[in-house]
């Protein structure tokens, strides 16, 4: 009884609506047309067969373009009244979740991978140290995770789109900014703003070490933001 | 007993939208459920989906508690929901097919039912199209389609008729009564001639609570005031009308009499009686003994609108 058969059609058809309206593309180009534009500005003036521009900055762009892919998946149906009939099937709140977090997390992924043309241009001109590669794209497939499942919660909180972006944003932001602010808090505070702080766990992947610390720090982030979305689906119950 | 609701409040806050409202509803019937707006219709429809769980009280699905076995309530369960919500970037194929897989209908048994439902909800020339291209009456009818697509024992249709033209109103109409032959049917609306055409039986909620079951017809019989005839005559200058009046009311068993309404060519008189008289007939003798030309006698039968506005205001 307990299965997760309904996340495939869910997770289906999101990823469907997604790339059958023209945002998905006008978000994804946007998103390559910014790492593009750094990526290759800066290859001559640095002249190194690195991908490190591309893992300094896509975290950056992450912060606009992961809610702005999350805002939608339930807000709209909140708002539209879509909701009601996905929640009337034998259905559980969970599944909706899930399915909803997967197709936004395979949208980034996929936003991510025409940046493999860099390395393959790199590659063509260089040799590039593949390691810090490979555990850099798996550092941003865990920060697009971590992302994706909290915009999905901001999009749990509202019916309104815009609402759900910025919220979402915010969220992101804080996590982001937190090892960045370390000189103005208390020095008891700092170890703890450290370890919550996103970038310090995915610099220590991007640099080539993948300690189990981080991946648990990014599994729990994941975890409890997709607690939380189901809560919140269910606070219709309170 | 297909539905059974027992004693079933709703609070939102410290308002009250339903208050210990019990009811039960036969299999095969189709169920009038009536009420002003606000009256907590849509409410009871949430709660009997199991989209939210009732403050206090409890109902069963074909035998199956709403609380404890919600997920296979769910599944004896088609629903339209007010407004009717749909994918408007779905084509209506690709929607039922979503509907059927989340109802666990997948591969050859979901294309065949999702075909039989284009069939009888008269989809096929639309199949392909989205929703969002549709019309009101399309998308009313892709509605009923995805209720149904499971085939359900049970189905709650909320307004279902609501902002259709009244061709659209007929045809919908008809598609219930067909799709409802067999299966329990509960259909909120606060059109009444939508009941007296689909339902068998009324239920009329107001702020809540229950204020009267039965068919159509023992609704109006139930709350008819005193027998009321209306007869007309044609106006002849030998018989003047107030002559005419005085000699009606000095008939037995007539209360009152009033003169309705009066053109030129003819005139009504509304005519009370006393309880349990019958006075059509002594009015015909009268009127041949005095010879007036009798055009029209009818006796007023309340609607079931006065029904419903004698129950639902104060």
């Amino acid at each position: 009884m307990n299965t997760l058969n309904n996340v495939g059609p869910i997770f289906r058809r999101e990823l469907r609506s997604s790339f059958d309206s023209p945002v998905a593309y006008v978000v994804i180009i946007v998103f390559l047309a910014i790492i593009g534009w750094f990526f290759t500005s800066n290859l001559f003036f640095i002249n190194l067969a690195t991908m490190r521009v591309v893992f300094d900055l896509v975290p950056l762009v992450f912060l606009f373009f992961v809610p702005a892919v999350t805002m939608r998946l339930l807000a709209e149906e909140k708002k539209s009244g879509t909701l009601e009939l996905l929640a009337t099937r034998p259905v559980r709140d969970v599944e909706i979740v899930l399915g909803k977090f997967f197709a936004a997390w395979a949208l980034v992924g996929a936003a991510l991978l025409p940046t493999l043309c860099y390395l393959f241009t790199l590659m063509a001109f260089g040799r590039p140290d593949l390691g810090p590669v490979v555990t850099g794209y798996l550092g941003l497939l865990l920060m697009g995770g971590a992302y994706s499942a909290i915009g999905l919660f901001a999009s749990s909180l509202t019916e309104n789109q815009i609402i759900a972006f910025i919220l979402g944003f915010l969220i992101v932001l804080a996590l982001f900014l937190l090892d960045k602010v370390l000189m103005y808090i208390p020095a008891a505070f700092a170890s703890t703003f450290e370890y919550l702080a996103i970038d310090t766990h995915f610099s220590n992947i991007a640099r080539g070490v993948i300690d189990s610390r981080d991946v648990i720090y990014f599994a729990s982030l994941l975890g409890i933001s997709l607690l939380l979305t189901t809560v919140s689906l269910e606070r219709r119950k309170w | 007993m297909s539905i059974e609701v027992r004693n079933l409040t709703k609070r939102y806050g410290t308002q009250e939208a339903i208050r210990g409202l019990t009811f039960d509803v036969h299999r095969g019937e189709i169920l009038g459920f009536l009420g002003p707006n606000g009256a907590g219709k849509t409410t009871t429809m949430k709660i009997i989906t199991c989209y939210m769980p009732p403050s206090a009280g409890s109902v069963s699905v074909e035998g199956l508690d709403i609380a404890t076995q919600s997920l296979e309530v769910r599944r004896k369960i088609g629903y339209l929901p007010e407004m009717n919500p749909l994918y408007l970037d779905m084509s209506v194929t690709e929607y039922l097919e979503y509907s059927a897989s989340l109802h666990g209908l997948r591969g050859e048994p979901s294309s065949v039912r999702r075909r039989e439902m284009i069939h009888v909800c008269g989809l096929d020339t639309v199949k392909q199209k989205d929703i969002g291209e549709l019309s009101k009456g399309f998308r009313q009818r892709v509605g009923l389609a995805q209720a149904m697509i499971h085939d359900p024992e049970v189905l709650l249709l909320d307004e279902p008729t609501s902002g259709l033209d009244p061709n659209q109103i007929v045809e919908i109409r008809n598609l219930i009564r067909e799709l409802g032959r067999a299966k329990t049917v509960i259909l909120s609306t606060h059109i009444l001639s939508e009941v007296q055409a689909t339902c068998d039986r009324v239920l009329i909620i107001n702020e809540g609570t229950l204020v009267a079951d039965g068919t159509p017809g023992q609704l109006q019989k139930q709350f008819q005031g005193a027998e009321l005839v209306v007869v007309e005559f044609r106006v002849d200058p030998r018989h003047p009308i107030d002559q005419m009046a005085e000699r009606i009311r000095r008939l037995a068993g007539v209360a009152a009499v009033t003169l309705q309404l009066h053109d030129p060519a003819s005139v009504h008189f509304e005519v009370q009686a006393a309880t349990g008289v019958d006075v059509r007939e002594p009015l015909f003798r009268l009127a041949i003994a005095e010879g007036w030309t009798l055009l029209e006698m009818h006796r007023h039968a309340t609607s079931l609108e006065e029904v419903f506005h004698k129950l639902t205001t104060n």
